[in-house]
């Protein structure tokens, strides 16, 4: 029920003023599949016409986030993110887009972290590309193209 | 990309909802009132994040409904200025390139904000991107349907609240939004969305990370 969702530790809340607390997509995403979950149980009201927009978004915005790294994410993952991103003196929203996208480029992280080139040398570019890909876990499609390519490789040369 | 706004706002309850637990019937309310809504200066309101505060209800004479005031909060899609975001390529026109993230669509990518030199095919109706290397140009298209990443530079909230029928008065203040055309025209205002992003287009959009 709503108390299910106060046990939900939140990461970037701030409570300045309403607009200042973020959400991360992984927030948002266990949100909606935890209401989605609910709403399956209870079954009777959700097709009413009222109902309809809440589906629309609902599936929409699912739709959309699991296709984004947030879906492979848990709250340890996050609170592991958040510890090893605090020696990098990243801001709020970097932290936040770091978190969301998951760069593995160096250009990804130019574009996402301001002033890159001035706040950080290339080997913690690197770093920071390592710890990201270490700690928040990647798409494993993707990643089972790489190792195929390698192998690949090896054959090559041992012909 | 998502906030949580708290808002306040008084819930109806009509008598045949009152054997429901009060939270999940103002969560129902609340529901059917904000989702996939835009509400103005705000963003597009998601779903409800939890309750924080009920207040008690009244009943007025005249209307069997209860009436309760409820501060809650709600998700809603606001991204910051300058945050990057990923969607498809919805369509292109003149006016430049339109980009869809499913849950929203009301996203274009003027023609000065895309990676010049930058030419409209009118023949396909695709812009594409004149890119020059050593080898020679190559013609890059912003094909439909193609994932793209952007930063969002701008937004524009419209007010879309209906005003009543247009006068001829010249001294009626504009509503934002609305063109006070002359009644006998039809469709007197224009339908315009009432949240709209603009942005620049990142990386090149054959790309796929």
């Amino acid at each position: 029920m709503l108390k299910n969702k106060c046990l939900h530790v939140l990461f970037f809340i701030l409570r300045k003023n309403a607009n200042a607390a973020m959400l991360s997509n992984y927030e948002v995403f266990k949100l909606l599949t935890d209401l989605k979950e609910q709403r399956k149980d209870s079954g009777k009201h959700k097709h009413s016409a009222g109902q309809q927009n809440l589906n629309t978004i609902m599936y929409e915005t699912l739709k959309y986030l699991s296709k984004t790294p947030c879906s492979r994410q848990s709250p340890e993952i996050v609170k592991e993110f958040l510890t090893t991103m605090v020696p990098h003196k990243l801001t709020k929203a970097e932290k936040l887009q770091l978190l969301n996208h998951r760069p593995l480029t160096a250009v990804e992280i130019q574009l996402l972290v301001e002033e890159s080139e001035e706040r950080l040398s290339e080997e913690q570019i690197e770093e920071l590309i390592h710890t990201v890909t270490d700690v928040l876990p990647g798409d494993p499609e993707q990643e089972n193209t790489a190792p195929a390519d390698t192998e690949m490789d090896e054959g090559g040369e041992q012909s | 990309m998502f906030v949580l706004v708290e808002m306040v706002d008084t819930v109806r309850i009509p008598p045949w909802n009152f054997h429901r637990q009060l939270n999940e019937a103002v969560a129902e309310e609340l529901n059917k009132k904000l989702a996939n809504k835009v509400v103005y200066n705000v963003g597009l309101c998601i779903c409800l994040y939890d309750i924080t505060k009920l207040e008690d209800s009244y009943i007025f004479p005249g209307d069997g409904a209860s009436h309760t005031k409820v501060h809650f909060r709600y998700v809603v899609f606001h991204p910051f200025l300058d945050e990057i975001l990923i969607g498809k390529i919805k369509y292109c026109s003149q006016e430049g390139v339109y980009v869809t993230m499913g849950f929203f669509d009301d996203i274009l990518i003027p023609p000065e904000s895309l990676q010049q030199p930058a030419k409209f095919d009118e023949a396909e109706q695709v812009w594409l991107w004149e890119y020059e290397t050593d080898e020679g140009a190559h013609d890059l298209y912003m094909d439909q349907g193609e994932e793209i990443r952007f930063r969002v530079t701008d937004e524009v909230f419209v007010d879309t609240s209906p005003t009543g029928p247009a006068t001829a008065a010249s001294d009626t203040a504009a509503q934002p939004g609305q063109s006070t055309a002359p009644p006998k025209e039809d469709g007197g205002e224009k339908k315009e969305a009432p949240y709209t992003l603009i942005l620049v287009l990142l990386t090149d959009p054959r790309q796929q990370r």
